[in-house]
């Protein structure tokens, strides 16, 4: 009789997942289902609140991307308050949130993924994790710290809270940024940047090269992509423009944001909380077949190196095209998340900058005027796990009456069951199987940073 | 005789060694001292000594988590020797069926200190807090989910299953989906604070907790004292400019930024309240200002609303606010969807669905 392995909760990501391998008689794998353990229903208990008031109640969905939700949600407001942010309350925002993408990859690079590949995947669990990383090696850890908390107060000064925000509102943000506060962060940005750089160095040698084969088949599917772009010259973006959705051949279509119920749908299934968004627009239905997907497309970091044309930020550009040279575009290696993860913490330091030396970022007209009112407005953000949806309608009095989010994790929850399975069937042979090969199994998640 | 009385302690017997060398043997000397200190520091850190504890996450967003890397430097130190870190699914890969997951019963290791996030909305949660509680010593519940089901517990105002069968019936869900019930913990439909569950020994609220009161308590454990926590309200806490009651009679919604001078410190700003604004820091426990020198959202020059629930962790966040606006002459009716003002502390039966009109 066959059995099953549940590895349970799948750790070091930044949610409650459990892995189920079913293996037949032989000990070959006969089937594996990566479930979602958690539903808390964030789209109903908005609804009756003041429009105003969810940015600040559904950054709680997220502890670890609360400025996404934040930002995201802020927009829909404004759409549904028929309201247009002031030109520097717009930027503060794009501020805040690209400063808190810095934090969030140094994050899960050296705290959650790094284990893996400094002390090996197949290292006893008690010393591959974080506290294994620092007594490996005491001064790149000691630096990582530091700089995460850099990261993390320069924020907190400013903006009052990290983390679950407060400081962007309806029409734009809640304070100006005075001259001292803005050279305090150039400074301090300038720091990061370095740091950002030494990391994809560190990266590419102790890493991406070391780990060449395993990236080449660890949990590597085929599959679409999902991502923003400017609206005009197709760059990279994570604060705003149009969504690209490429298919596997890499040929795409681009669309508003404002439209993506034309686009996207979301299958679900009985064993699994979490939905999963596919393309709908792709007419041919959903399908998780390892050989023959239908409708699976990936969001997160290596969605959007692949969608995007170019990089506007001259390091983070010629790391793209380092990249591309050695992958391609598309490339569908899971691992290369990893990378495409380091090009944007290169990208959010540059643009941390941009943004800071932009003259009209210390104006005082931060608010525009703001009614509350009847209407939708659906705001779009790139959270570091993937597109984010808030779509809210409000009533005559800016309470909310209805609401739709598709998150950044959901949109991978269908490329991580079949990354999952992928892994599983190449890992395990006969009935051959340790906690090293299992671990392995739970590095195709991890990449995903779910 | 000393290096078996080591090993009788679960040391290393190797961390010591005696050595004779002549005042005329300088090499021999050097040659001694080289080898012990490569022999003790290949050896490393002295292993669990540090105090054993175990962390769990329920019905959360891991901000608490966050909150506890944003202590920062002091963290090195703090969960490289003093904690020795049995079990956490955010930091390490302890595994509760095995680590090649073939057991039946969900298992976390025995530990002196249990720390638990989030409060309890399935049976998962409800089969990890007990025995969490089972395992751990001394229980702490950290976050204001925890301690009073934080945001989440907004569906206590809602129809339990019922509303969250509406979750699967969005514009862009395909039609047919209901809750999931396969091989995931059934909903309990409603949000409850770890204390109505288990016993619980101590509890730091926040959303998140402030990094330096989570380092108070855990170094007050190391000490084996009580921790030094906060006892008053925000508004204590608070250094805008009171000048009493003015001439507010109605509170508003933030839908304008408060009256301030950027570049002057908070305690230029007046008061939010006495400003118009719907304001919790009344109504409120302290804590968020510890360390920062003014509450977090009035540092951002925002109102507050609630987010550390009530002052001593007692009280009615929304009946305590109701009391505090009428006696100071405010129409309480000027208040937009009161309901949520237990938006932080909706668990422990405080927030319940609304009898329909």
């Amino acid at each position: 009789m066959g059995k099953v392995l549940n590895l349970a909760p799948v750790s070091r990501i930044e949610g409650h997942a459990k892995i189920a391998i079913h293996l037949d008689d032989t000990g070959n794998v006969e089937d594996a289902f990566m479930h979602i353990q958690s539903l808390r229903g964030f789209e109903k208990f908005i609804e009756g609140r003041p429009a105003e008031e969810v940015p600040r109640i559904v950054n709680r969905i997220c502890g670890i991307c609360p400025w996404m939700h934040h930002t995201a949600s802020n927009k829909a407001v404004d759409g549904a308050f028929g309201v247009t942010p002031t030109a520097t309350g717009h930027k503060l925002r794009e501020l805040l949130q690209v400063m808190a993408h810095i934090n969030d990859k140094i994050l899960h690079f050296f705290f959650l993924a790094a284990p893996d590949f400094v002390l090996g995947p197949d290292a006893d669990y008690s010393v591959r994790n974080v506290i294994g990383v620092v007594k490996a090696a005491p001064e790149l850890a000691t630096k990582v710290v530091q700089m995460r908390q850099l990261g993390q107060m320069m924020i907190e000064r400013f903006a009052g809270k990290a983390i679950h925000p407060i400081a962007a509102v309806v029409g734009g943000f809640s304070k100006p940024l005075l001259e001292s506060e803005r050279q305090a962060m150039i400074k301090d940005t300038q720091t990061l940047l370095d740091f950002a750089e030494y990391t994809l160095d560190f990266a590419k040698n102790n890493v991406f090269n070391k780990y060449l084969e395993v990236i080449k088949q660890l949990g590597v599917i085929k599959t679409g992509f999902l991502g923003t772009i400017d609206k005009n010259d197709k760059s990279f973006r994570i604060f705003d423009g149009d969504l690209r959705l490429m298919k596997a051949d890499g040929t795409f279509t681009d669309f508003k944001t404002e439209d993506y119920l034309d686009y996207l749908g979301e299958h679900t299934e009985p064993w699994c909380f979490g939905k999963m968004p596919y393309a709908k627009s792709w007419g041919e239905g959903f399908d998780m077949n390892l050989d023959a997907p239908k409708g699976i497309y990936r969001s997160n970091t290596l969605a959007r190196i692949n969608v995007c044309d170019h990089i506007s930020t001259p390091k983070a550009n010629a790391a793209l095209e380092e990249f591309r040279s050695v992958f391609g575009r598309p490339a569908q290696q899971t691992l290369l998340y990893h990378y495409a993860r380091l090009i944007e913490l290169i990208y959010a330091c540059e643009r941390t900058l941009e943004l800071l030396n932009w003259d009209g970022i210390t104006d005082t007209n931060v608010r525009a005027e703001v009614t509350p009112g009847a209407g939708r407005g659906v705001g779009v953000v790139e959270a570091p796990r993937g597109t984010l949806i808030h779509d809210y309608t409000t009533d005559e009095n800016g309470c909310i009456t209805k609401a739709n989010l598709i998150v950044g994790t959901t949109h991978n929850i269908a490329p991580m069951n079949m990354s999952v399975k992928q892994s599983a069937i190449a890992l395990i042979k006969d009935g051959k199987y340790d906690q090293g090969i299992l671990n392995q199994v739970e590095m195709a998640v991890r990449a995903y940073d779910p | 005789m000393i290096s078996d009385l080591l090993e009788d302690y679960g040391l290393d017997r190797g961390r010591f060694s005696l050595h004779w060398v002549s005042s005329a043997e300088p090499d021999k000397f050097v040659a001694a001292v080289t080898e012990t200190t490569q022999r003790v520091k290949a050896l490393g850190p002295i292993k669990d000594m540090g105090v054993t504890t175990a962390m769990e996450w329920l019905c959360s967003c891991s901000g608490c988590e966050i909150a506890i890397l944003n202590i920062g430097e002091a963290l090195v130190p703090i969960i490289t020797e003093a904690l020795d870190i049995v079990h956490s699914p955010v930091l390490m890969d302890h595994k509760y069926f095995g680590q090649t997951g073939e057991g039946v019963e969900l298992t976390i290791p025995e530990a002196v200190v249990g720390i638990v996030t989030g409060g309890v909305n399935n049976t998962e949660h409800e089969e990890v807090l007990h025995e969490m509680r089972k395992k751990c010593q001394v229980l702490i519940a950290l976050g204001s989910c925890a301690t009073g089901g934080g945001i989440p517990a907004l569906m206590n105002g809602m129809n339990g299953v019922e509303t969250l069968q509406q979750t699967q019936e969005t514009p862009s869900t395909d039609a047919g989906a209901t809750i999931p019930t396969i091989e995931v913990p059934t909903l309990l439909g409603r949000v409850y604070a770890c204390s109505e569950i288990v016993k619980v020994d101590m509890e730091l609220p926040g959303c998140p907790p402030n990094p330096a009161l989570i380092a108070e308590v855990i170094v007050s454990l190391l000490e084996n004292r009580a921790p030094n926590l906060p006892t008053k309200s925000v508004c204590d806490t608070c250094p805008t400019r009171r000048e009493g009651k003015g001439a507010v009679t109605e509170v508003k919604r933030f839908i304008s930024n408060a009256e301030f001078d950027p570049a002057q410190p908070i305690s230029d700003m007046r008061c939010l309240l006495e400003q118009g604004y719907m304001c919790m820091g009344p109504v409120t426990a302290s804590g968020c200002a510890v360390g920062r020198g003014a509450p977090s959202c009035i540092a951002a020059r925002v109102p507050c609303r609630g987010c550390f629930g009530p002052v001593q962790g007692k009280g009615n966040q929304m009946l305590d606010m109701m009391n505090a606006l009428a006696s100071n002459g405010i129409d309480y009716s000027s208040v937009v969807d009161r309901r949520s003002l237990l938006r932080f502390s909706g668990a422990h039966g405080n927030l319940r669905p609304a009898k329909t009109k």
